[in-house]
C-alpha cells in the first residue's frame, strides 16, 4: 500500500474496487465502514454485491473484466469537466497526452454500454472522487486476477495522478495482500527476477554484489515463474521441485494440467504442516513448522514488519530454517545454524529498504519500510513528493476483454473468491471446528433468474463444469451476484474451483486470470 | 499450570493482526488480539480468534514421509536430508541446475524466504525461485 490502514479513515471519498474487504481483509473492510458511518463517501466497483456494497453510496456494477472501459470512462468525464488537477499533472507527472488519446473513446455513452454502468452513477462517482478534499483507492485480487490484471492496476494509477490523489493523507493506491507475507516473500526475492529488496536479477552489478556477500558466484540465466515452472515439467526440462507450505494442487488454476505436471517430477520435496493433494504426489515430504512454533518476522498489507515469536517448540523437532539450513550444507554450500535475529540482520545488511531495522528494534515497535537506518522512523506513506522512478508515468491504457467468455456451450461466467469463515485452499481453516461449521461444502451463488432457467432450487445439487473440469456444489440463490455469472469459493479441496479456471494469464505479473472463465450449471 | 503469553502475528491475511497466543504445558489455550497491536487494537476476526485449532490438529505432520511405488512410510531426519540432497544433486549434476525448481511461501517468516531463495541461487545455482500463482 502507498498509505497506511489508519489513513482510510482519514479519506473524505473510498473508492474500493475488486475488494471484499470485509471478508478477506476484516480490519480493513472495519476501518472503511467505520470511516462510511463517521460521513465518508464510499463507492465500490464490484460486480458482485458484497456487504460494502450494500453499505456504499454509489455501487459500481460493472460487467466483469470491463475495469479498464470504467476507469478510462471516469476519467474521460473528470477531464471533460475541469475536475482535474493541472497543478499535480504538471508538476508530478509526465505521458498526459497519451492518457488523453486512450480516454477519448470512452464517451459515457460507450462506457455504458461497455460496463453496464448507468451514467448517472459514473458522473456521480467521477465528481466525488476527483473533487473530495482527499480520496483514496484501496483494491485488491479482483482487480489483478485478470490477463489485463497489470492494465487494471496502473488504470487506477492514471486516475489518481489526473486527481491528484496521491501522496497526502487520505489519498493513495493501495494493492490489499491475500497473504500474510506475500508482501515479505517478495520483498525477500522470492521471485525469479529479482535478489532482496527488489534488486534486479538480469543486473550483472547487482549479481555482483551477491556474489560477493554470499561468497558464491550466481546464475545468469533468467529464472521461471511458478507457471512456467508447471509448462517446463510438462516439457520435461524441468526435473525436481521444492514446495515450501504452498498447495498449487488446490491454487492454481486448470488443476488437472498442474496435478499432471507435478507427477512427471523426477523428485518432488514438499515442506508442509499437514498432508494436502500436493504432498500426495511428493516423493518426500518434511513436516514443516507452524507460525506458532517459528522465530522471525513476517510484512503486512501496509509493509509493516512485525515480529512473529516462537510460542510452541516445533511439532516435529525442527524449524523451516533449520532444515533449509541443513539442506543447504548437505548440497555443497555451507550455511551455518544462524539464528532468524541473525539471519534478519543479513538480509537488512544487504536490503536498502530495510536496512535500519533488526528483530531488536522491531520487538519495540513495528516499522514499514523503507527504513534505510537505525534512526529512521519508517516510512508508513509512499510517494510524498516523488515518485519512485521521479515522475509520475501515465499509462494510458486500452481495453483487453477476458480470454473466455461464455458461450452456447458454457453460458455462465465464473468468478472465484473467498468466503468469509475459510481461508484460501482450507489446509488450515478447514480444521478449525468453528470455521468448518460455517462453511462446510462447496456453494456456488447464482442469481434466481439463473436458477429458474436451469430449474435448480437454493440447496440443490448441480455440478459446475467448464472447459478443463468439474465439480459438484450445492447452489445458493441470491441476487449477489449477477445474472449471468455464478461465483465460487476455492477452499474445498474435495470440490476444487480452480479445476475449471483458465490459466490464461496477465503477460507481465503472470498473474492467472482466476477471476473470469466459462461455466455451465447442470442439475443432478 | 504455568501459563505463558507470547505476542506474534496472525499467518492469515494481509492484515497482520498482532495476536497473543496464550500456552501451557505444550499447548495453546487460545489466541487472543494483542492489545496495543496497531493494526487490530484489541479485536480479531473470526479466522484469528480460531488459529489454535489448527496448530494442534492431530493431522500435523510430524515425520519426513518417504513414498516409494504405493507405499509412504517414515523416516528420521537425518535420512530424509541425507536422501533429499543426494537426490537434487544427482539432477543437478545430470541435468543442470535450472533442471530444478523452487516455489517459497508467502505463508512463511521473511527469514525462511530469504534462506530459500539464497538456497535456490547458492546452493542450486537457479533463478527459478517463485511463490505460488500470485494468489
Ligand atoms: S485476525 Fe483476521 S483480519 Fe486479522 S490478520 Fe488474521 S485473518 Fe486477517
Amino acid at each position: 500500500m502507498t498509505n497506511p490502514f489508519d489513513d482510510l479513515e482519514r479519506s473524505d471519498c473510498l473508492l474500493v474496487v475488486g475488494s471484499n474487504a470485509t471478508v478477506a481483509h476484516p480490519m480493513v473492510g472495519m476501518r472503511l465502514l467505520r470511516r462510511k458511518r463517521a460521513g465518508g463517501f464510499l463507492i465500490v466497483a464490484d460486480p458482485r454485491r458484497t456487504t460494502l456494497a450494500e453499505q456504499a453510496d454509489i455501487h459500481l456494477r460493472l460487467r466483469p473484466g470491463t475495469d479498464v472501459p470504467l476507469f478510462n470512462g471516469l476519467m474521460r468525464i473528470i477531464h471533460d469537466n475541469g475536475w482535474h488537477n493541472r497543478e499535480f499533472i504538471e508538476t508530478r507527472t509526465e505521458n498526459f497526452p497519451a492518457l488523453l488519446d486512450a480516454i477519448a473513446p470512452w464517451t459515457p455513452e460507450a462506457t455504458e454500454a461497455a460496463t453496464g454502468v448507468p451514467r448517472d452513477l459514473l458522473f456521480r462517482a467521477a465528481e466525488a472522487y476527483a473533487v473530495s478534499a482527499a480520496s483514496s483507492i484501496v483494491y485488491c485480487l479482483g482487480v489483478t486476477q485478470h490477463r489485463c490484471g497489470v492494465n487494471n492496476v496502473r488504470v487506477l494509477a492514471d486516475l489518481a495522478m489526473l486527481c491528484g490523489q496521491i501522496g497526502r493523507p487520505g489519498t493513495g493506491v493501495n494493492p490489499l495482500r491475500g497473504q500474510n507475507n506475500v508482501q515479505g516473500s517478495c520483498d525477500m526475492g522470492g521471485l525469479p527476477d529479482y535478489y532482496p529488496g527488489y534488486q534486479k536479477a538480469d543486473d550483472p552489478a547487482v549479481r555482483e554484489a551477491f556474489a560477493r556477500a554470499w561468497g558464491c558466484p550466481q546464475p545468469s540465466t533468467p529464472g521461471l515463474t511458478s507457471l512456467e515452472m508447471m509448462e517446463a515439467l510438462h516439457k520435461g526440462t524441468l526435473k525436481a521441485m521444492i514446495i515450501l507450505g504452498e498447495n498449487p494442487v488446490v491454487s492454481d488454476p486448470d488443476a488437472n494440467h498442474v496435478r499432471q505436471a507435478l507427477s512427471k517430477a523426477e523428485f518432488l520435496l514438499c515442506i508442509d504442516i499437514f498432508p494436502t493433494p500436493t504432498t500426495e504426489l511428493a516423493h518426500l515430504t518434511l513436516p514443516g513448522a507452524s507460525f506458532a512454533e517459528s522465530e522471525g518476522t513476517f510484512t503486512n498489507s501496509e509493509r509493516r514488519v512485525q515480529r512473529v515469536r516462537q510460542a510452541l517448540p516445533p511439532l516435529a523437532g525442527r524449524s523451516n530454517s533449520r532444515v533449509i539450513q541443513e539442506l543447504s550444507t548437505r548440497m555443497g554450500y555451507p550455511m551455518p545454524p544462524d539464528s532468524p535475529a541473525a539471519v534478519f540482520d543479513e538480509i537488512c545488511a544487504l536490503t536498502p529498504l530495510l536496512r535500519g531495522m533488526s528483530h531488536e528494534r522491531l520487538d519495540r515497535e513495528s516499522l514499514c519500510w523503507p527504513c534505510p537506518d537505525k534512526n529512521h522512523p519508517g516510512a508508513p506513506m509512499l510517494h510524498a513528493d516523488r515518485f519512485t522512478r521521479g515522475k509520475g508515468l501515465f499509462a494510458g491504457l486500452a481495453h483487453v476483454p477476458p480470454a473466455e467468455l461464455p458461450d452456447a456451450e458454457y453460458p455462465l461466467l465464473l468468478n472465484t473468491g473467498m468466503g468469509h469463515s475459510q481461508y484460501l485452499t482450507g489446509t488450515m481453516t478447514r480444521r478449525c471446528p468453528m470455521l468448518e461449521r460455517e462453511m462446510p461444502h462447496l456453494e456456488v451463488d447464482m442469481h434466481p433468474d439463473d436458477a429458474r432457467a436451469l430449474g435448480l432450487r437454493n440447496g440443490a445439487r448441480a455440478r459446475l463444469s467448464s472447459r478443463r473440469g468439474a465439480v459438484a456444489a450445492r447452489v445458493h440463490i441470491t441476487d449477489a451476484v449477477p445474472a449471468g455469472t455464478v461465483f465460487a469459493p476455492l477452499h474445498f479441496a474435495e470440490a476444487p474451483v480452480n479445476l475449471l479456471t483458465s490459466a490464461e494469464r496477465d503477460p507481465v505479473s503472470k498473474t492467472p486470470e482466476f477471476k473470469i472463465c466459462a461455466v455451465r450449471v447442470e442439475k443432478v | 499450570m504455568d501459563i505463558r503469553h507470547t505476542p506474534t502475528v496472525c499467518p492469515y491475511c494481509g492484515c497482520g493482526c498482532g495476536l497473543t497466543l496464550e500456552t501451557a504445558e505444550g499447548r495453546v489455550l487460545r489466541a487472543i488480539p494483542t492489545a496495543d497491536a496497531p493494526v487490530n487494537r484489541g479485536r480479531l476476526c473470526v479466522k484469528g480468534w480460531n488459529v489454535h485449532d489448527f496448530v494442534q490438529h492431530p493431522d500435523r505432520l510430524t515425520r519426513p514421509l518417504l513414498r516409494e511405488d504405493r507405499e509412504t512410510r517414515p523416516l528420521d531426519w537425518e535420512s530424509a536430508l541425507d536422501l533429499a540432497a543426494r537426490e537434487l544433486h544427482r539432477i543437478r549434476d545430470a541435468y543442470g541446475p535450472d533442471s530444478i525448481g523452487i516455489l517459497t511461501s508467502a505463508r512463511c517468516t521473511n527469514e525462511e524466504n530469504y534462506l530459500l531463495q539464497k538456497f535456490a541461487r547458492c546452493a542450486v545455482g537457479t533463478h527459478n525461485i517463485d511463490h505460488c500463482a500470485r494468489l
